[in-house]
Order: C-alpha cells, then sequence, then structure tokens
C-alpha cells in the first residue's frame, strides 16, 4: 500500500454570517485518502460543498468562511494549522489547482510565458535560460504547437481550449504532489474535453501525480478517476472505487444520479428523476438531508442523521439502509 | 411521416466583417449559417447538435426572426415567413416559441410570475382578468408548479422551477413549434431529469414540435426524432436519432460519438480522436471544411466540398467517404 498523499479527516468548513447568528455547514464531517497516482473524483450538485471542500484544502477560503474541525495530512504535515506564510509556500508549488474559466484564471494583462515562469521564479529560483527552456518545455508538454511564439501572446490571443492548456502547464510546472481540477473542463467544446481530459491522464502517468476532481458530471467520474466521492448537502454520502460504485451504487441518491443522466447507447423512453430540489443549506431537513427527495425514505431517517456505514472493501455510504448489514 | 410544419430551404447567414469606425470597410465576412435545409414534422422533435460555432444558434434566430437571413427560406405551414405581414406575421410569431438556455436572465426580475407566464396572453388574447388568471392557474400546474407561484417573484425560485416558469410561458399561447435553445444544459444533474421528462410529457399532451438546439449529444439523441450535426455553419450529417445512435457516418459524427462522456468506467467505444481546434468561420478550410481535423481525410477533400447526400432512407451525410454508398 502505497503512503496517502493526502489524507482528509472529518473536515467541516463552515460560513458564518456578520453577527454569528446563522451558520451554513458548506462542508460537514468529509473525510478520504488519496495515494499517489490516484484520481479521486467529487461528485456532487450545485451548492454540495465540492468547491467549499477543494478550497479548503489549498485554504483559499472567502472571509466570511472557517475551517472548524477535521485535519488536512499532507505529506506527514497537518495543512489546517499551518500559518499563512507556509501554506503560501505549498499553493503553486506542491499543491496546484485549475480552475473552471481559463479565462478567469489567466491574467489578460501578462503574456502566457510570464505567467507560467512566476511559479518557477518564486519556488524554483530559476532565471534566464534556464527558466525559458522549461517554460517551453512545458508548453510542449500540453501540446502548444511553436512555443517560441506562443509564449509571448496574451491570453486573449488563444482559444478556450488552450488557454485551458496553459493553465495545466502552470498547474504542472513545480511538479506538484497533487493537483486540484475544479470543473476543469466545463467552459469547453466537447471534443475539445475530450482533448484535454485525454491529455491530463497522460500528464498523470508521467509524473505519478495525485488529483482530486472536482465535478457535476459523472461521466467525467467514469472516465477519469479511480475512487469516487459523492457529494450531497456537505456530506460525503458515499466513497467507493469508481467500478464499484457504478456497479452496485449504495446510497440512494448516487443511484438516481447514475440513472438521470441519458445513455448514448440504449434507448430507454424516460429518465429516472430525483424529485424536489437540492437542499437549502442555511435551513437543512432535520436527519439525513436527502430525506425529503429520498423514495426509500423511512421514519428515522426523517430524524436521525446517518453516520458512515461500510458497505464493502473501501466502500462507505451514509445510509440507514445499510446499518447493521 | 407525418406534416410537415416547418421546412428550412438553403438558409444562409453571413455577417460582415467590419473594420474602422466612421468609414467602416467590409473586410470579410463570416459565414455563420451557410445552406442549411431540414424540415420539423409535426409533433416532431429535430436536434441540431454542434459545437460552439457552428451555426445552431444562428439558425435558432432566424427562425425567431429576431435575424434575417442572407439567403434561402424558412417555410412554415406552407407560407415563406419573409412574406408574412399583418395579422398572419402575428399568427406566426404565435405560433412558434421559445426556451432559452439560462432562466436567471430569462425571466424579468421585477414581473412577477403570473404576469410573465400572461403576458403573452394579454398581448395576442383578449381575455378577461379572471379568465387569464385561470390560464395563468393550468399552465402552472401543467409545469408542476404550486398555484401560488404566480405572486411570487423569480429569485424565489431555483433554477430547475425558472425552468419551468419559462417553458409554461412558451406554453402559454398553444404554441405548435418549441425552439428549446440548451434548454437543461444550466441546471443541476438531478434536476435535468425532471425538466426532460416534463418536455416529453408535454409534447405528448399537446403534440407540439420541438427544435431542440444543444451540445451534449446523449440528451439530444434522448429527446430527438431527427438529429441535424452541424458543424462549421453547415449540416455534415442528418439522420434519425436510431440511425444516428446505430450508425454515425460522418467522421465527425462519429467523434462526438467517442468525445462523449462514458456512462460507466468500463465502457468501450470506437476511438475517433478528432485533433486539433474549431477553425475561425472568418476563414474556414477549403472543401469540406472538417478535412483538417478528420482522421480519415483525402486529397479530395481540400479541394471539393462534399454535398449532403442520402445514404439510406432518412439518413443524409456529407463525406466524400460515402460517395459510392450514396442512393440517388
Amino acid at each position: 500500500m502505497a503512503q496517502p498523499v493526502l489524507e482528509v479527516k472529518q473536515l467541516q468548513t463552515y460560513f458564518f454570517s456578520a453577527q454569528g447568528t446563522r451558520v451554513v455547514k458548506a462542508v460537514d464531517g468529509v473525510s478520504f485518502t488519496l495515494n499517489e497516482g490516484e484520481t479521486l473524483g467529487i461528485v456532487g450538485e450545485s451548492g454540495s460543498g465540492k468547491t467549499v471542500t477543494s478550497m479548503s484544502l489549498l485554504r483559499l477560503l472567502p472571509p466570511a468562511a472557517r475551517i472548524v474541525g477535521g485535519e488536512i495530512w499532507f505529506q506527514g504535515e497537518n495543512l489546517v494549522s499551518k500559518s499563512e506564510r507556509e501554506m503560501r509556500q505549498l499553493r503553486g508549488s506542491q499543491i496546484t489547482m485549475i480552475l473552471q474559466d481559463p479565462m478567469m484564471s489567466l491574467n489578460p494583462l501578462f503574456t502566457i510565458g510570464e505567467q507560467i515562469a512566476e511559479p518557477l521564479r518564486i519556488h524554483r529560483h530559476m532565471r534566464g535560460s534556464r527558466l525559458m527552456e522549461r517554460i517551453k518545455e512545458l508548453l510542449r508538454g500540453v501540446r502548444i504547437p511553436s512555443p517560441e511564439v506562443r509564449l509571448r501572446e496574451y491570453p486573449h490571443q488563444m482559444s478556450g481550449g488552450m488557454r485551458q492548456r496553459i493553465v495545466g502547464a502552470i498547474g504542472i510546472s513545480c511538479e506538484p504532489h497533487l493537483l486540484i481540477a475544479d470543473e476543469p473542463t466545463t467552459s469547453l467544446d466537447v471534443t475539445i474535453q475530450a482533448q484535454y481530459l485525454n491529455l491530463l491522464k497522460d500528464i498523470q502517468q508521467q509524473s505519478r501525480l495525485a488529483m482530486i476532481f472536482i465535478t457535476h458530471n459523472i461521466g467525467i467520474i467514469a472516465k477519469m478517476c479511480d475512487n469516487v466521492g459523492v457529494m450531497y448537502a456537505g456530506k460525503l454520502v458515499e466513497r467507493a472505487p469508481v467500478r464499484t460504485l457504478f456497479n452496485q451504487p449504495a446510497h440512494p441518491y448516487t443511484e438516481a444520479l447514475l440513472h438521470a443522466v441519458p445513455k448514448l447507447t440504449d434507448r430507454s423512453k424516460r429518465l429516472w428523476s430525483i424529485e424536489g430540489q437540492p437542499p437549502d443549506l442555511a435551513n437543512p431537513p432535520t436527519g439525513c438531508p436527502f430525506n425529503p427527495r429520498c423514495p426509500k425514505a423511512e421514519d428515522r431517517c426523517r430524524r436521525e442523521v446517518p453516520p458512515e456505514f461500510q458497505v464493502g472493501e473501501n466502500h462507505y455510504t451514509r445510509c440507514w439502509l445499510w446499518e447493521g448489514r | 411521416m407525418s406534416d410537415t410544419l416547418l421546412e428550412i430551404r438553403d438558409l444562409k447567414k453571413h455577417f460582415p466583417v467590419m473594420k474602422g469606425i466612421i468609414l467602416q470597410k467590409p473586410i470579410g465576412l463570416v459565414k455563420a449559417v451557410d445552406g442549411v435545409s431540414y424540415s420539423v414534422g409535426a409533433g416532431e422533435t429535430v436536434g441540431l447538435v454542434g459545437e460552439s460555432g457552428c451555426g445552431k444558434t444562428t439558425t435558432m434566430k432566424m427562425i425567431l426572426m429576431l435575424e434575417k437571413p442572407t439567403a434561402g427560406s424558412i417555410i412554415f405551414r406552407g407560407e415563406d415567413i419573409r412574406e408574412l405581414a399583418g395579422k398572419d406575421l402575428k399568427a406566426y410569431r404565435k405560433g412558434v416559441q421559445a426556451v432559452f438556455q439560462d432562466p436567471y436572465s430569462s425571466l424579468n426580475p421585477r414581473m412577477r410570475v403570473g404576469d410573465i407566464i400572461g403576458e403573452p396572453l394579454v398581448v395576442n388574447e383578449a381575455l378577461s382578468k379572471a379568465r387569464l388568471r385561470e390560464r395563468v392557474q393550468e399552465l402552472l400546474n401543467l409545469v408542476g408548479l404550486r398555484p401560488n407561484a404566480a405572486d411570487l417573484f423569480p429569485h424565489e425560485f431555483s433554477g430547475g422551477q425558472r425552468q419551468r416558469i419559462a417553458i409554461a410561458r412558451a406554453l402559454s399561447l398553444n404554441p405548435s413549434l418549441i425552439i428549446l435553445d440548451e434548454p437543461v444544459s444550466a441546471l443541476d444533474v438531478s434536476i435535468r431529469a425532471q425538466i426532460m421528462n416534463l418536455l416529453q410529457d408535454l409534447q405528448e399532451q399537446f403534440g407540439v414540435s420541438y427544435l431542440l438546439i444543444a451540445h451534449d449529444l446523449a440528451a439530444v439523441l434522448h429527446l430527438s426524432t431527427t438529429v441535424a450535426v452541424m458543424y462549421l455553419g453547415k449540416i455534415v450529417e442528418l439522420a434519425t436519432s436510431e440511425q444516428l445512435r446505430v450508425e454515425p457516418l460522418h467522421p465527425y459524427s462519429k467523434g462526438l460519438f467517442s468525445a462523449a462522456l462514458p456512462t460507466h468506467p468500463d465502457e468501450q467505444r470506437e476511438e475517433v480522436i478528432i485533433t486539433g481546434e474549431i477553425p475561425s468561420p472568418l476563414n474556414p478550410p477549403s472543401g469540406c471544411r472538417f478535412h483538417p481535423r478528420c482522421p480519415f481525410a483525402m486529397p479530395i477533400c481540400s479541394e471539393v466540398e462534399p454535398v449532403l447526400q442520402q445514404v439510406d432512407t432518412g439518413h443524409q451525410v456529407a463525406c466524400h467517404l460515402y460517395k459510392d454508398v450514396a442512393v440517388a
């Protein structure tokens, strides 16, 4: 068994209102481990807390949010207790991130060469021709044609797919141990999305990088991930290896999610739909957060919050149906 | 085959690209839509699928009369819509409604939901206040919203509920055609299925036709009877969704299938990898517009532009690979 790159234990990130009277439990008791060269997918709907989870890992939370409990172990150190200065040394070098919209994550006023150079200068103290060589190498690595010309260009001169590949190049520039990709392909066209996902896979295989994929798209999970966490209302309601999750989903929400997507191959007339709306986290339902929408809900589900039950090997779910099985 | 409701013949839209501020000079043409023909039958769903810049939205705008076609004609119930005027034009506008992608910007935040849904009725039909209110309640019920929704404002609803409001508004005039422009892509996965099922139910109930525009191939195949695959302003393949599902012919359609995400980690697909990016429509490639990215490109592809030809009943493809298969 490989040494885990990242181990998150009972992470809790809450948002507080100005007077501290209202609390939103955006991330509430999330635990997972991630090994070298592995990809973990976190899938969930908007407002389920997946982005807050990834931002908590980097400690890049808005002022209203605080990590109120839990531990984040990265290479033997607990990130929760690190100082801001220590975090700055990690961000961009050991842990990096790819965000959804490459137009927003690149600075329009700097050439892409300068933007790739920044982390290398700060974290690796590279200068001059060595720096230049490394930038070209990185651009070649993300399959940007004629890097010598491209590195002098600005983000607006490139297509969305190319921009996202440049963000990828910045992400891997300092050879990080962990790459967090938060909806990296949502703004890309399908053929470009396929190219980009294949590129990320290649990069991962070359460098044994651990990756976290945050997405709402179950297809990306199927294509990219080794392990999956299904997030609902701030909790991981199910954790499993990818094949187990698709073959034997344990939580009713996971099951419904898998059936709610139209498939290319089979022509069934109707989709499963999950009735109702995702819960409002400022005012969550009592008991299991999924109970108002769950077809299998019982009395107990409406009263008590289910703990995590083990279903199989590396397979856990938060659902009363699995108690004592 | 059902009766044809809407027919589009060789539709073109070219946008001139200007240079300069006062003394503008045209420096080129963007051929956003370049000779597109298809028809929508009564009660049918036609899906247009393609990536950004392929001309899906421009086609839609021309049907909604938000853009004037450069050439070609749009024929609705046997009449060219450009010749419509007065009462007939009003009837056309009543008969063709639309639901847009983003329910956060397509509903006026200052109007109550009842007024949003009732507005088309106020404009087009002289109903008494009581009758109008009744009709709004009926529509809310149809799309699965509570009657008290009429008195609320759009911000009080979630994305999925807003899209239901937009659908109720589109249905208010009993249209014969609804144009759905990416109706579910802004919604959460669990809500998408709800809306897709609702659209199917409404179609069954009222026999309304849909023209569905989307980039998600699986969703388009699921909802449509006929699918047109578009690339850079042209239709490259036109087939029933069953034909396309079983055997996509055009290399681009194959590539779209291959690029679509799997629904299971063990799913195997024919790998047709499309490399490169979508070229600029300002300067499209010669010959077949897809040839620079096509894995099966032949010398002829860069010289001669392939035309849409029939290869099977209801299955047309524009590709040199299928020259010999074509049925005269």
